[in-house]
């Protein structure tokens, strides 16, 4: 059994061990999406909703298939989880607001592909986490990654004023930006023990 | 499009799997799949056995994929694609565990993680479902060594820098000191960007408009 506070959970999966920036998981949509800050922050709450339930359905399902001694359904059944919750997130967003379904486009329903979901529900089966860890890892993941993404976004808006060579324009300045941020989270690290 | 559909003309076969490979690269050209690139790539070795099992993936899912197309509904068929992908990744899940405990330590959950590069997915969807079986496997293979040529350049330059040695052999003798930069996740990125430059810059000075 894993013993950690939920607080240091939280702070963990948050800032020290970034999904985005020192994790590598959720690259696509943090590249994909982060041209404007308003997207990045509607498409970080939809990333975290979708976090939470299938952390909570990776956590009874971890049970069930420990019950039935079946291990090696873990991969298949988490992924069928997670392709219903984005499914559920996507009907909930299109009834409710027909702009940010727009403005998410192809990254809405590439929420089942980013690697941040299932990282997460894997992380947490291994780690052994009970229940209220696993919602403060969820959620500390879920920050996490609106924040990389906000802040990605906030550079970018300033990067598409300012004069970059052509050859540097568009992933290869992005990627070096997303270097220098993931060295600024590494200062993060120690926090919260 | 129409002239993929020419099937039986060796030549247009040996241009299905160039183009996988190099001007339709998976990581440098498409920016797909990009997360396993950037996490597994410390050293050669983790970046040869990524590629391999990701390839084996691709290949597999890709011909069953084709195989069944047509009896897949359209509206359940990324839910399919993904179950079929979901069993190949168990499959090489322990086949690696069976082959190399250690290998299987240092990638950890990254080749869980198979299952979600986009990579994969994006071949099932955009050329197995519509192509006849030996296109499609030609096509995967493609990809695939395309994506692990670009797992090695990442893991090439990041050993050398970061360790001073290439596969596990020295290169720069003991007394050269390893930027541990390179090692750490700022590095990947670094790198990453670095490689896109340069393909960037080749592709521009041969006139091709950018994407």
């Amino acid at each position: 059994m894993n013993t950690g506070t939920p607080w240091q959970i939280f702070i963990d999966a948050c800032l020290i061990n970034n999904f985005v920036l020192s994790l590598f998981l959720g690259i696509c949509p943090f590249l994909g999406v982060s041209g404007k800050t308003d997207t990045a922050v509607r498409m970080g709450a939809a990333v975290m909703f979708v976090m939470l339930v299938s952390s909570t359905c990776a956590y009874g399902i971890h049970h069930v298939l420990v019950l039935i001694n079946a291990p090696y359904l873990h991969l298949i059944s988490y992924i069928v989880v997670i392709a219903s919750a984005v499914q559920l997130v996507e009907m909930f967003i299109k009834k409710f607001s027909p702009a940010l379904f727009q403005a998410l486009g192809i990254f809405l329903p590439l929420i089942t592909t980013n690697c941040a979901i299932l990282g997460l529900a894997l992380f947490q089966t291994n780690r052994q986490y009970d229940f209220v860890q696993s919602l403060s890892f969820a959620l500390g993941a879920g920050v996490g990654f609106t924040l990389a993404l906000l802040i990605m976004s906030g550079i970018r808006e300033r990067l598409e004023l300012s004069d970059v060579s052509s050859i540097v324009r568009g992933a290869a300045v992005t990627l070096m930006v997303a270097g220098v941020l993931s060295m600024a989270f590494m200062g993060f690290a120690g926090m919260g023990r | 499009m129409t002239s993929e559909r020419v099937a039986g003309k060796a030549d247009k076969n040996v241009e299905v799997l160039i183009k996988g490979f190099w001007r339709d690269n998976p990581v440098f050209v498409m920016l797909l799949g990009m997360c396993p690139v950037l996490a597994v790539t410390n050293s050669v070795i983790n970046a040869l056995a990524m590629g391999m099992a990701t390839t084996f993936v691709l290949f597999m899912s890709s011909t069953i994929v084709s195989l069944i197309r047509r009896l897949i509904p359209k509206q359940v068929r990324i839910a399919s694609f993904i179950l079929i992908i979901a069993t190949f990744v168990t499959v090489v899940e322990y086949l690696i565990q069976a082959i190399s405990l250690e290998i299987h330590k240092s990638l950890g959950a990254f080749i869980s993680l198979i299952v979600v590069n986009c990579v994969i997915l994006g071949r099932a969807e955009a050329f197995a479902s519509k192509n006849p079986v030996g296109k499609s496997m030609l096509d995967a293979l493609g990809v695939g060594v395309g994506f692990t040529f670009a797992c090695l350049c990442l893991g090439f330059v990041r050993e050398l820098l970061g360790a001073g040695t290439i596969a596990g052999v020295s290169v720069f003798g003991s007394s050269f000191e390893g930027w541990s930069i390179m090692i750490l996740p700022g590095g990947a990125f670094f790198v990453l960007g670095a490689w896109l430059l340069l393909f960037n810059w080749l592709r521009e000075r041969k006139g091709v408009p950018q994407t």
